[in-house]
């Protein structure tokens, strides 16, 4: 193997894990209380460090020092692999997805794989087995509650989710995640794909399914990542805290992570496919110099932390989901749309002159 | 109604706010508007005592049956008589009932009496009801609330008079608050028949005070503080120590004397505040002797023992109580039943008593006797015979001789070595007449006592046991009257009911028996005391019930008189000793 | 009886939620902008800011025990805060002045009064039912302690919190 290949991709691992996504999400985790308090007219954390920043540290420290309890009837073996079930698959998506165009010649994606988005896919429903087993494994009803209502629940929105980008890939010609950004350079964002082609009325109406798409899609991110308004899995007020209620210290703080990681890496792959990745108008790409390649990552991180900002905003205005109205929204509408909008998307392109 | 009519007596018609009831002739008005349903409020009235009729407050309206020309009643339209009011109010107090005689006890005019006596009384009366111990059961605080007005009308300086004056060695007066009803005159005429309280500077300046040279220094003192209606008379010890609305009020006898006087103990989270007498006509009326009254003070004194404690290696240490049953047993069962002697108490309860002849009986000694404990007595209440349950004592142990008689032989038994084994049961050695040293040579000396003392400390077992107002039991007072006590209070440390100790004691030595509740020994009396028979704790009550007839004490056989004679000497000497020395 | 709650009949936008949940956004992003902008104020940071100065005159905060304006405390150990305290937070021990003090002709004072501030609940039952007008409650609520003996608020205590207390009616004048 190339030794150049190897030793670039550990600086990109160690890179895009360590310097971004860690603190990533313990930032995600202070701005949520930070916007969650604005929302609700407070004032949020505000007394570790100015306005709060140090507060991420602050938690982790009293998460490290708390008691890291066992319950005497857990399964031991499942009850400890499930935090670490539930961190690694969100962390693990990330490798796939195109962070930035080239510096320095190198091209800014972990691996450039060309199943990119099946990887994703088979990698995030792994995330369930975390939830599952930290249910299983408690020995307590309210977990077991919980972990039952994650797995269908990831079930029933998986396949909206994989259906509702198939149109993208019907587009594109190609699984490979770059392959999708360079698309979208050259033929207009997925959300807007008539950009740059202002005048054809086959554009304009492609946009439509390509809207429904997204919005199916954002939904179905939605709740593949437990968030509200489709956190039912956790639901404090029904289940207590659901499958971590008999988590603590650093195994309740890992859940809490793979949350946050999950929807940084959700918002990634919505930037990816529908926002054209790290894709601007009028930004070069990285061959044109390594400070482009800088601003392409910053570009695509922004738009990343815009949509994390989405998440939040849903969060604190919806309210949960009743179990049942859940399950009938998925069955029911999302999965019909869905697949509808495939045959839509399919017949446009049939029909479609000049591809 | 009817059980309270001999028959002998005639039922006489009484028309009380407009209904008719019948009553024995000789029933006061007060006594009858009370049993019909309609109280009449009093202060200087009370029914164990003379009706001066000075307080005014039981003002009823009272009328005559209407005679016609033929001097007969003329009927009403109900076929009742009809009756002539009388036009100004009488006191009910001082009048019997009569045939016939009408009664209002809530007319306008009674209502107006009412008002009026209840605002002269208060004229002078000091308002300082957060600082009198009577609040609470202040009868000038209720009947101002149920018959008095909210406001007075008096605008002048209020008499002043003699405050926080010394009466006696147990009773202090706030003349103050006196409102002359003369009750605490005429318990000591009639009751104490001991005259040494009465009225001086009569008019508005009337005090109440003793005879010059004289104090309210008799043994029943005490109960003018209970029958004053206000808080004039205050008992000394109780004083300013305790709000009565605080105070939980168990039933339950006094133990200091044969008589076995009834009592309200009042207490307060585990300690021990006053104790009341409680009406009941077949032992004490509604009185008892200040010496019972106050005798419950050496419950919480220093010396009382709170720890189970076995000798070891020449000291006493503190143990648990199995260790301590289980070392006691273990000592006693090395002796035979000759080389045994056990010495209960007279102030056991019959329950005690029966489980102590189990445990006599399991250890097959034939030593066992009650000290007899003798005081003077006098011709009111006070019992010559201190033991409050001689008369348990004699029907459990049912020994041929008089309990206490057989103490001397006992005694001489100890002195002379024949018994090696000494159990005293909440009894104080001193009694015995057995020099301290030789009982410290002993081989078994277990006590089972509340206090410790100087025989306490030479014992090879001690096991704290509970006073009698921390336990539940039965008592035969001197006139042969079953009674019962009640618990008021937990029993303080380690301490336990004397009758669990006994039972573990009996099952340790090997007589095992389940006796699970107090209720269990004293069913297992009836089974062999036949007295007992058929009698539960509840169906005792809370008067007792008479299961010996006799009368004050029994004969008893003149060699026991002399023997039970000779234990009294050694005590009163033993006494007389330790007064000089302390 | 089973109650049917009557469900509102949706038209088809409504039923489709969307412009409902936008709506919702829109609010909720007012706020988040408000606040960003600093025109909303409404959180008040407790330890540098305190609303001391704006308590109502009936605030209820720890009860306390005054003196008069001889120094004498008003208290007369009568114990009806005691009995009418709810939690029982109140413990009293009576006892007698002796008669060579100046107050003697009240007889009665406090030796001993305890208030478990960890139970009290401030409900000011004892300041309504005080005969003596000697307990009132007071507007100090930061009552803090690092032991449950600390939480203990015995006679000197609440005497400091209460001060002295003037213009109130003096029933114990030697005139009375």
């Amino acid at each position: 193997m190339d030794s150049f290949l190897i030793i670039t991709s550990l600086l990109k691992i160690v890179g895009i894990l360590f310097v971004v996504i860690l603190p990533m999400v313990s930032y995600a985790v202070y701005a949520e209380r930070k916007v969650s308090a604005a929302i609700q007219d407070r004032l949020g954390p505000n007394r570790v460090g100015p306005a709060g920043l140090f507060q991420p540290i602050a938690d982790m420290l009293k998460l490290l020092l708390k008691e890291d309890f066992t319950p005497r009837t857990a399964n031991t073996f499942y009850y400890w692999l499930a935090p670490c079930l539930a961190v690694m698959p969100a962390i693990i998506t990330i490798a796939v997805v195109p962070f930035g165009s080239t510096l320095l010649g190198v091209p800014m994606v972990i691996a450039d794989v060309n199943i990119g988005i099946l990887f994703v896919f088979a990698i995030a429903s792994l995330g369930v087995y975390g939830i599952v087993l930290a249910g299983w494994a408690s020995n307590s009803k309210y977990p077991f509650l919980g972990g039952i209502r994650s797995s269908s629940q990831m079930i029933s929105y998986e396949l909206s989710l994989g259906l509702a980008v198939i149109p993208v890939f019907l587009l594109v010609g190609s699984l490979r995640l770059t392959s999708v950004v360079q698309y979208q350079i050259e033929h207009g964002w997925f959300i807007a794909p008539f950009v740059g082609d202002w005048l054809n009325p086959w554009k304009w109406l492609l946009a439509v399914p390509m809207i429904i798409s997204f919005v199916v899609f954002v939904i179905a991110i939605f709740a593949e990542t437990n968030r509200l308004p489709f956190d039912l899995p956790e639901a404090e007020q029904e289940l207590a805290g659901g499958y971590h209620t008999e988590y603590s210290s650093m195994k309740f703080a890992l859940f809490f992570l793979g949350e946050y990681a999950a929807m940084i890496t959700g918002s990634a792959i919505i930037a990816t496919l529908f926002f054209g990745g790290w894709h601007f108008p009028g930004i070069p790409d990285g061959s044109h110099g390594w400070i482009f390649g800088l601003i392409n990552i910053a570009v695509f991180f922004a738009k990343v932390a815009a949509l994390i900002f989405v998440f939040m905003w849903v969060r604190w205005t919806l309210p949960r989901f009743r179990y049942d109205q859940l399950m009938r929204l998925g069955w029911l509408f999302f999965f019909e749309i869905a697949l509808v909008n495939i045959f839509i998307v399919a017949a446009i392109l049939a029909y479609l002159p000049n591809k | 109604m009817s059980d309270q009519n001999p028959s002998s007596q005639p039922m006489l018609n009484v028309q009380i706010d407009s209904v008719w009831h019948q009553f024995p002739k000789g029933t006061r008005i007060i006594e009858a508007c009370e049993q019909a349903g309609s109280y009449v409020p009093r202060y200087c009235y009370h029914k164990k005592l003379s009706s001066p009729g000075n307080c005014r407050m039981c003002l009823i309206e009272m009328g005559f049956p209407r005679l016609g020309p033929d001097r007969k009643s003329e009927l009403g339209a109900d076929g009742k008589p009809l009756i002539n009011w009388m036009p100004r109010p009488q006191i009910s107090c001082a009048q019997d009932v009569a045939e016939g005689i009408g009664v209002r006890t809530n007319s306008p005019l009674v209502k107006e009496c009412q008002r009026g006596v209840m605002e002269f009384l208060l004229i002078n009366h000091p308002l300082d009801c957060p600082i009198c111990d009577q609040a609470g059961e202040c009868r000038l605080q209720e009947f101002s609330v149920d018959f008095g007005t909210s406001q007075s009308r008096f605008l002048e300086h209020k008499v002043k008079k003699p405050k926080n004056a010394v009466l006696g060695p147990r009773v202090t007066l706030d003349d103050e608050r006196c409102i002359l009803c003369s009750r605490c005159i005429r318990f000591c005429q009639e009751i104490a028949h001991d005259d040494v309280l009465g009225f001086v500077d009569r008019g508005s300046y009337t005090v109440l005070t003793a005879h010059p040279g004289k104090e309210l220094e008799n043994n029943y003192s005490l109960n003018t503080v209970d029958i004053c209606p206000v808080g004039a008379l205050t008992s000394t010890d109780f004083r300013f120590k305790m709000r009565v609305w605080f105070l939980k009020e168990t039933k339950s006898i006094c133990t200091s004397c044969a008589t076995g006087c009834n009592t309200i103990i009042g207490t307060r989270e585990d300690v021990i505040y006053r104790q009341t007498p409680r009406e009941n006509d077949a032992v004490n009326s509604c009185w008892m002797c200040d010496y019972g009254r106050l005798n419950f003070k050496y419950l919480e004194a220093k010396k009382r023992l709170l720890e189970p404690q076995i000798r070891r290696e020449g000291k006493l240490v503190h143990t648990d109580w199995s260790t301590a049953i289980a070392q006691a047993a273990l000592q006693l069962k090395q002796f035979s039943g000759t080389e045994i002697a056990i010495i209960a108490s007279g102030r056991m309860t019959n329950e005690e008593l029966w489980l102590t002849v189990q445990l006599a009986q399991s250890l097959g000694t034939h030593y066992i006797d009650i000290v007899p404990r003798r005081g003077r007595g006098d011709d009111i209440l006070l019992s010559e015979d201190r033991n409050p349950n001689t008369n348990g004592a004699r029907l459990i142990l049912g020994s041929a001789s008089e309990p206490g008689a057989n103490l001397l032989a006992i005694a001489d038994a100890v002195k002379s070595g024949q018994i090696k084994a000494l159990a005293i049961l909440k009894e104080n050695t001193m009694h015995l007449g057995v020099p301290l040293e030789r009982l410290a040579q002993l081989p078994v000396f277990i006590a089972m006592n509340i206090l410790s003392n100087e025989a306490t400390e030479k014992a090879t077992v001690v096991l704290p046991a509970c006073g009698f107002v921390e336990k539940r039991g039965s008592m035969i007072n001197g006139k042969g009257r079953l009674q019962r006590l009640n618990r008021a209070v937990r029993p303080p440390g380690n301490a336990r009911d004397d009758w669990e100790i006994l039972r573990d004691l009996i099952q340790a030595v090997g007589g095992g028996d389940s006796l699970l509740s107090i209720d269990d020994v004293f069913r297992r009396i009836g089974e062999t005391v036949p007295q007992f028979a058929g009698l539960t704790f509840s169906k005792i009550g809370d008067l007792g019930v008479q299961i010996l007839q006799m009368e004050e004490l029994p004969p008893t056989h003149p060699s026991d008189e002399e023997k039970i004679e000779q234990a009294v000497a050694i005590q009163a000497r033993r006494r007389a000793v330790r007064s000089e020395s302390t | 009886m089973a109650i049917t709650v009557p469900r509102p009949k949706l038209n088809w936008r409504e039923r489709m939620y969307l412009p409902a949940i936008v709506a919702g956004l829109a609010i909720t992003i007012k706020h988040f902008k408000n606040m960003l902008l600093g025109r909303t104020k409404v959180t008040m940071q407790y330890p540098e800011e305190k609303w001391d100065s704006s308590l109502p005159d009936h605030y209820r905060g720890a009860p306390a025990l005054v003196r008069d304006e001889d120094g004498r405390v008003r208290c007369v150990a009568c114990q009806l805060c005691e009995f009418i305290c709810p939690p029982r937070a109140i413990k009293i021990i009576p006892d007698e002045i002796p008669s060579t003090d100046r107050f003697a002709k009240v007889e009665k004072y406090p030796e001993e009064f305890d208030i478990d501030m960890i139970r009290c609940i401030f409900c000011g039952m004892c300041e309504e039912v005080c005969p003596e007008q000697a307990i009132f409650l007071r507007k100090d609520y930061a009552i803090t302690g690092f032991t449950r003996a600390d939480m203990i608020h015995d006679k000197e205590k609440l005497l400091e919190i209460g001060g002295v207390i003037h213009g109130v009616i003096l029933k114990w004048n030697e005139k009375k």
